[in-house]
């Protein structure tokens, strides 16, 4: 059914958060607050080194250590063939997942796993940490992302041979893999254009630094049967990945999911817990572990970081007739950056006749990246959203008009395929003109910048049970970890359906063992796609309520009518009978056919995609380079707002990570490969006194895929935030900043040499 | 100096008075594992919530560490444990500090607040209150220690405005970036404090 007409009741308000008391007052069980009885400590040992051979490793002295009932080496863990993954968020494969977690021969970067112990207290455990002997033979490492691609550069995977060029490669490199998209003809575009502009950008990696540092609870038994409490973003994940990296049938693990201290994208692979499940195999006792925060710098997350060339030509009247765009993206110690969707994404907003896209997908002796909100998505479009800056400048457009003038529609083929259907960016790009920031005088020394974003979002396979209680309250279980507000939004389209307050309506995340399979939290489609499934459960539980009525009343089941939480009879000539609201139905439900529920899995399709732009004043600081954020704006379509709130806190957010990424934040390596900044005093997030207030617009053109138009919401927010400021710094100062971060001593430098 | 509680009841209090969902807390655990101990204990007494607790822990224990696996008071977070985060801020003698960088230790005989102790029984404080009228959180990891260093703000008189309040909130991260409602709550709460 679809609601997207209905005058509603509850979607589209704005409750109080159901999981509010339990976080204010301490109560919420995110994972490190979790123990078992008999428990041990877990803890990794890490590469000191770049890039090295483990030529020997010597436990013994360890072991030996009392309080010490487990240690564990690359030799605990079995060989696993390599396997192209599709569990996680993006391709991964399982054998370079189980080198991540633990290096068999060699180390690929600083801080990468080789050991683990589990000891009855964690300062036993960092005792016998120290007390492992490994005798390295330290090789040569390669960070920078073209110096790894250059010929001659340490290799990291002899058996790398870059795919998708032909004839295949007959010796290794750094390159996994060449990705091309084309449309159109690229040389007749530009022959055609009347003004060519041309950039080179490059942005550093970024860590999506949740505040919740990875952490498990895991419990393997005598019989085989494994328990793990984890933080992550897809309990069927963690159960998927750490069933194959051990080789145990999946019935045999069941995971519990955790509050979760937030994720971002990077909380969709494994680390721990395979190596927590051995620790307590080889140790008999349960074992808890959780990362510090320098362990999760130097070996979790991050984005990738890249370098870019544009180059965009256009007509006069600013039609664009060619665009390309060269892509080199870091991907880490193992293939996998988003560079697929970095090539996807970054021309999608506009409607182009000739397009020529080409991303490689490097390795270097970093840490494996992870997916961090719309991947690859706000890379890309930090490069493309800058040129377009240029391109208005030298047409003399207006920066919003030249967006207007190619923005994608309904019905625009994008290079690399797709045609675009229910899409709202013109619906934005109003949204932008009609804007009392856009249309405000810019005050005296300040800079204006505008820049706009798309992410795909996705479905994919969920699974939901809603249950009337025997009280006639209700409970909706889902599969999806909740790290965006989605149980206050699933149990409002459940009680939005069932006619009754969102008060009733209590969501959990059920564990695996409970609930139906459901693919992690990620590609913003839990509101979609599991809302998608509780609506359609909630729809199904209102039909056997009311036959249930008809039953009672023996009259047609066609005679009921279901509105207001209650059953009534359609019409006079259905009878005179009094409402059987959800409680009165529950207490007869052992006479009308037993416990009252209804469970929908699906594989949800239609997710639609999102569109923002963002508008942005800055000021700069000439003597310090220091750039102020003024004020901000964003504007996003997001279908239908089922709680705006969290819609509005979700895009605040989003700008926020983006603000972090185009100012202040980046990896900083020293000459022999190692991090130098891995913790919070060196590695600048945004705190509050940097923020300025973030204005969220939501523009609301439904998606009529979903029961109520929802799109996803989650990820479009970072993607426009970087080139916006980057514009509003080239507004106020004349300086095209093409490498991110924007920090002080860049600005300056470039302030400087500008004289 | 305090009354001494045993081990034991240190755990009751915990689990009880702390409505914990998990399981007791790290003494029972440690309590087997004694023998195998390599560095002495050292028993330090404190007031935390307003009860009497004295806990044996080695010398080298946070503060943090020691609520949350000798006391089981798992409400007070660790982000970092090097004092950058703030999301293991509680209030020592009604002064907000990081309690991963303060020494249980050095803690003898002073009163400690953790977010478990902040509401009157059922009744929350007021910035817990205000936190969820104004939604100042997403994932609710920071959010422990958010509400204790925003309490201990408002007692310092530093929520005049919005600019103050924000230079004096830059110690605890949100990276969900609730900070607009963040701020909201605690202006809120410091107009009916």
């Amino acid at each position: 059914m679809n609601y997207i007409d209905f005058s509603l009741k509850v979607v589209g308000t704005r409750p109080i958060r159901p999981d509010g008391v339990d976080k204010v007052t301490g109560r919420a069980v995110f994972a490190a607050d979790t123990r078992a009885s008999g428990m041990l400590w877990g803890k990794i040992l890490r590469s000191p080194h770049a890039h090295a051979n483990i030529v020997s490793i010597d436990t013994t002295k360890a072991a030996a250590l009392k309080g010490v009932f487990a240690v564990v080496t690359g030799q605990d863990f079995p060989e696993i063939a390599s396997e192209e993954a599709f569990v996680g968020e993006g391709p991964m494969n399982f054998r370079d997942l189980s080198l991540n977690c633990m290096a068999r021969t060699k180390v690929l970067y600083e801080g990468h796993a080789l050991a683990a112990v589990a000891a009855s207290t964690q300062e036993i455990a960092d005792q016998a940490l120290a007390l492992i002997d490994v005798t390295y033979e330290v090789l040569p490492h390669v960070i920078d992302v073209e110096e790894a691609m250059a010929p001659g550069a340490p290799v990291l995977h002899a058996d790398m041979f870059t795919a998708g060029v032909t004839p295949k490669p007959e010796t290794a490199s750094n390159i996994s893999k060449v990705v091309t998209f084309k449309k159109g003809d690229i040389d007749a575009g530009f022959a055609e254009a009347e003004v060519i502009v041309e950039g080179r950008y490059t942005t550093q990696p970024v860590h999506q630094a949740y505040i919740e540092p990875h952490a498990c609870l895991a419990t393997y038994a005598p019989d085989g049967q494994v328990q793990i409490h984890s933080s992550s973003q897809g309990h069927f994940m963690i159960r998927a990945y750490v069933a194959k990296l051990l080789g145990m049938s999946i019935s045999n693990i069941r995971v519990n999911p955790a509050e979760i201290g937030g994720g971002f994208g990077g909380k969709t692979l494994v680390y721990l817990e395979p190596v927590a499940v051995t620790l307590s195999k080889k140790s008999g006792r349960s074992v808890k572990m959780q990362m510090t925060r320098e362990d999760v710098f130097r070996a979790s997350g991050p984005t990738s970081g890249a370098a870019m060339t544009v180059k965009i030509g256009a007509k006069k009247d600013g039609t664009i007739v060619a665009a390309q765009q060269v892509l080199k993206f870091q991907a880490g110690a193992f293939a996998g950056s988003p560079i697929g969707p970095g090539c996807m994404c970054g021309f999608a907003m506009y409607d182009l006749p000739n397009v020529d896209v080409v991303g490689y997908d490097v390795v270097s002796n970093r840490p494996k990246v992870a997916a961090y909100r719309a991947p690859g998505a706000p890379i890309t479009s930090f490069a493309v959203e800058s040129l377009m800056d240029e391109l208005a400048i030298k047409l003399g457009i207006d920066a919003l008009t030249l967006r207007e003038k190619n923005a994608a529609k309904n019905g625009t083929k994008t290079h690399y395929g797709p045609v675009h259907q229910n899409i709202g960016f013109t619906a934005v790009l109003d949204a932008v003109k009609a804007h009392p920031h856009w249309k405000s005088p810019l005050k005296e020394g300040h800079g204006r910048g505008l820049a706009t974003g798309f992410w795909f979002n996705i479905g994919g396979e969920s699974s939901a049970q809603v249950h009337v209680n025997e009280d006639g309250t209700v409970t909706a279980a889902t599969g999806s970890p909740d790290i965006g507000g989605s149980r206050a939004s699933i149990g409002m389209m459940v009680a939005e359906v069932l006619g009754v307050p969102a008060t009733t309506v209590r969501t959990i995340v059920a564990d695996t063992a409970s609930i139906g399979f459901t693919f992690l939290t990620g590609g913003s489609r839990v509101t979609f796609a599991t809302g998608m499934a509780a609506t359609q459960a909630a729809e199904k539980v209102v039909e056997d309520l009311k036959r249930r009525a008809a039953q009672t009343w023996d009259i047609p089941v066609d005679a009921v009518e279901w509105k207001d939480g209650a059953a009534y009879p359609a019409g006079s000539n259905a009878g005179a009978f009094e409402p059987l609201d959800l409680a009165a139905l529950a207490l007869k439900a052992g006479r009308t056919g037993g416990p009252i529920l209804a469970e929908v899995s699906i594989n949800a399709q239609g997710a639609g995609p999102g569109f923002g732009a963002h508008i942005c004043d800055v000021s700069v600081d000439k003597e310090t380079g220091h750039v102020k954020i003024e004020r901000y704006t964003a504007i996003q379509d997001v279908g239908k707002a089922i709680h705006p709130s969290y819609v509005e806190g979700q895009i605040q957010g989003g700008a926020a990570q983006g603000i972090g990424w185009a100012l202040s934040e980046e990896y900083i390596y020293n000459s022999k490969g190692l991090m130098e900044n891995a913790g919070f005093l060196d590695y600048r997030v945004p705190v509050a006194s940097d923020m300025p207030m973030i204005e969220a617009v939501l523009v609301e053109v439904p998606n009529p895929r979903h029961p109520f138009g929802a799109r996803g919401v989650g990820e479009v927010p970072i993607v426009p935030p970087m080139a916006a400021i980057a514009n509003a710094i080239r507004s106020a100062t004349g300086l095209r900043m093409p490498d991110l971060p924007m920090s002080p001593p860049k600005v300056r430098a470039a302030l400087d040499a500008a004289g | 100096m305090d009354e001494l509680i045993t081990r034991r009841e240190v755990m009751v209090v915990a689990a009880g008075g702390m409505a914990l969902s998990q399981a007791p807390a790290h003494g029972a655990d440690r309590a087997s594992d004694a023998s195998e101990k390599q560095t002495s204990d050292v028993p330090v007494s404190l007031r935390v919530n307003g009860r009497a607790l004295t806990l044996h822990v080695d010398q080298r224990t946070s503060l943090l560490d020691a609520l949350r696996e000798y006391a089981g008071l798992t409400g007070t977070k660790k982000g970092c444990d090097r004092g950058a985060c703030g999301a293991c801020t509680v209030h020592l003698d009604g002064r907000r500090v990081i309690s991963c960088l303060t020494l249980a230790s050095r803690c003898q005989g002073k009163d400690i607040t953790t977010i478990e102790g902040l509401a009157n029984g059922d009744q929350l404080h007021p910035v817990q209150a205000a936190f969820i009228e104004h939604d100042g959180l997403q994932c609710g990891y920071c959010t422990p220690g958010q509400i204790m260093s925003a309490a201990a703000l408002i007692k310092e008189g530093h929520a005049g405005s919005d600019p103050e309040i924000r230079e004096w909130m830059s110690g605890n991260i949100c990276r969900c970036g609730a900070y607009p409602n963040i701020i909201a709550a605690i202006r809120h709460a410091s107009r009916g404090a």
